[in-house]
């Protein structure tokens, strides 16, 4: 038995030996820094459920039907009528949002310790990218069960496109391709949605792998291990990828899916944030809800929209700094001048932005779930110091989003300065245990 | 990051906001409760069923509350004749429309968008209101379309504006506490109509966790250190 299958992989390798030496450049002689720690976990689960989706979605493409008529009776036979349905839906649906988690966590590692940061800056890149893309995906995927959130959701999406000037009731129209978020728009959507955006990110997700597998992986230290390397010519530091980190990332995975059931058999809706409970409502395009809130992972940016005061009556500004919100990671490299890559190594100005950026991050995220007299209102009376003059919103939160929306900003434009005038620690040659 | 992950464990403990800002009672129902779900189906299939349809649950998934397919035929089936059916409704939607100024909803999901807690205070609040067309209102769904379904069960309350509570104007065949009962039944059931595979999906959930803890976890575990032994 063993002979045979020596036989067949000789016969195989003779035909093409490209598939054993991809498997030497990319895993068994993949050197990777030995010091990596919890942080690095996120990519390799990343990958992990970017293959949960396309499985689980699939199986839900077979049984959905992307008709506005049919489409939020379909979701619901598929939680009842198709064996095994439900829990393919709450797969997809736990995985949309586990998806962002372990995304933002991997985002936060390259800002903990530099990975951004020269010769790895086309890594980055390809990371924006791949979140950017990630975002479209879960906002057309979430038109898909025609629910109240999901209709109105994305009316206020597409609407926002609207307020570009002189081209935007225009572009609106050709997004949607009726004059209301209508069958038409949840056809295209869908097509969006199952193959157009999953071809991108798979594309984008083999240019940043194959990129980072070029430079090699930053690690804790943010020290370049290919520097120093053995007689062998092997770095010092380094150790083969497989069997090392396939065997660690395997724990990581399992503790990963741990956590993922735990959600998904016990609290799928997660009190409201993974499923919105105005989404069990059909959409209805005669019936405004009262609140219409996005879906958690895109809520930091949506605070930022409100933040922003209109301007000229129209919403423009607002919709500017959301895009610039999101557009300046692609310049993060070339913001970030400290001579240092990891936080080991920052001096206090990185590590109080950072954590002011984190801190900011975490509330605007949560304003945006919430209406902005969620934190009650000011006593205004049109003499006092917080008069209509000065203030022009009544709402506490709005001005805590302002405030917040202001130190997102900061973290990025003051980056230059605070990075290059901090007070770096000296980097050691080689990773630290 | 890690507080979002903290915030996001956190979460579901929270309870469901009523818009109209009447402060909601605890739904007691309990999924286990057969007999109470049993009960709650009949009273859903009496009182409700003639208005507010289930499109998405057919009267063979019955069978899953301990009832009989003989018995939902006899007993449950009045809107079809087939068990295979879907609980649809018997009234048209348009007519409906015309007598209650909107169609009654279908309430397959209604659990799942109110919340068992919401249901279980709104059945219990509706109180006579001379101002309003159907004569009936509630403090949970102000101006409500729909009259008190079950107010020969209840029997008729008014509202006392000044201490905003409910008075009793007269007594219905069921004491108070039955009344409550009644509720909860039907509450029960409709949680259990608004996702019929939770059960299952906890029982799954339990296996699959031991089998994530119990074996792959000390696994891969295991793995890990053997490998990692000879990295210094």
């Amino acid at each position: 038995m063993g002979t045979m299958v020596a036989r067949l992989w000789a016969w195989f390798d003779a035909r093409m030996p490209s598939v054993a030496e991809q498997w030497k450049i990319h895993a068994s002689e993949y050197y990777a820094p030995k010091n990596f720690n919890f942080w690095y976990f996120f990519g390799s689960l990343a990958m992990l459920v970017l293959v949960i989706q396309i499985v689980s979605g699939i199986f839900l493409t077979m049984n959905y039907k992307p008709d506005a008529g049919l489409a939020f009776g379909s979701v619901e036979y598929i939680m009842r009528d198709v064996p095994g349905g439900w829990l393919i839906r709450y797969i997809h649906s736990t995985g949309a949002s586990a998806f962002f988690i372990v995304v933002y966590l991997h985002m936060f590692r390259a800002m903990l310790y530099g990975s951004y940061k020269e010769p790895r800056e086309l890594i980055w890149i390809f990371g924006v990218l791949i979140y950017l893309t990630l975002m479209g995906e879960a906002f057309f995927g979430y038109l898909l069960p025609w629910g109240q959130m999901s209709y109105w959701g994305a009316q206020v999406i597409v609407n926002l496109f609207g307020t570009v000037p002189f081209i935007g009731p225009d572009l609106a129209l050709w997004i949607r391709g009726d004059y209301v978020v209508s069958d038409a728009t949840l056809n295209r959507f869908f097509a969006l949605h199952v193959i157009a955006l999953p071809l991108v990110l798979l594309g984008l997700v083999v240019a940043h792998i194959l990129a980072l597998h070029d430079v090699g992986s930053n690690n804790p230290d943010g020290v370049e291990i290919k520097k120093l390397k053995g007689p062998d010519g092997k770095p010092l530091d380094g150790i083969p990828f497989h069997p090392y980190y396939t065997v660690k990332d395997l724990l990581g995975a399992v503790v990963f899916l741990a956590i993922f059931c735990i959600v998904m058999f016990f609290v799928p809706e997660m009190g409201g944030y993974f499923l919105e409970y105005n989404n069990f409502i059909p959409a209805d395009p005669l019936k405004t809800p009262e609140h219409i809130a996005p879906v958690w992972y895109f809520t930091p940016y949506y605070s930022i929209l409100r933040a922003v005061p209109p301007l000229f009556n129209s919403q423009f500004p607002g919709v500017l700094a959301m895009g610039v919100a999101t557009l300046i990671l692609f310049f993060l490299p070339w913001l970030d001048r400290s001579p240092v890559k990891s936080i080991r190594y920052r001096g206090v100005r990185y590590k109080c932005w950072l954590a002011a950026f984190v801190v900011v991050f975490v509330i605007l995220g949560y304003l945006g779930t919430e209406n902005t007299n969620v934190w009650g209102q000011f006593p205004v009376s049109d003499d006092s110091f917080l008069g209509r003059n000065i203030v022009d919103t009544k709402d506490v939160a709005t001005w805590m989003a302002r405030v917040c929306t202001v130190v997102y900003f900061l973290f990025f434009f003051l980056m230059p300065w605070y990075t290059a005038r901090d007070k770096v620690l000296p980097v050691p040659e080689r990773v630290t245990a | 990051m890690k507080t979002i992950l903290l915030l996001l464990l956190i979460v579901p403990g929270t309870v469901l906001a009523a818009s109209s800002g009447y402060r909601l009672d605890r739904s007691p129902h309990d999924s286990r409760d057969l007999a109470s779900l049993q009960a709650g189906a009949r009273t859903y299939v009496n009182y409700c069923l003639g208005c507010h349809g289930m499109q998405f649950m057919r009267y063979k998934g019955l069978t899953e509350l301990g009832l009989t397919e003989a018995q939902i035929r006899e007993h449950l089936l009045f809107t079809s004749d087939k068990v295979g059916d879907a609980m649809k409704v018997a009234l048209d939607p348009k007519e409906g429309k015309a007598w209650f100024g909107v169609a009654p909803p279908d309430l397959s999901v209604v659990a799942r968008s109110r919340g068992a807690d919401w249901l279980y205070t709104y059945l219990r609040t509706f109180h006579r209101d001379p101002r309003t067309t159907t004569g009936w209102n509630n403090p949970v769904y102000p101006n409500v379309a729909m009259p008190h379904a079950l107010w020969t069960l209840q029997g008729e309350r008014g509202w006392d504006e000044k201490e905003h509570k409910l008075t009793e104007i007269s007594k219905g065949s069921q004491s108070p506490t039955e009344y409550d009962a009644t509720v909860r039944d039907l509450v029960n059931f409709l949680v259990y109509v608004g996702e019929p595979a939770a059960a299952d999906r906890k029982a799954i959930g339990i296996i699959v966790l031991f089998v994530l803890l119990l074996v792959l976890f000390p696994l891969t575990y295991w793995l890990k250190k053997e490998f990692w032994k000879d990295v210094k």
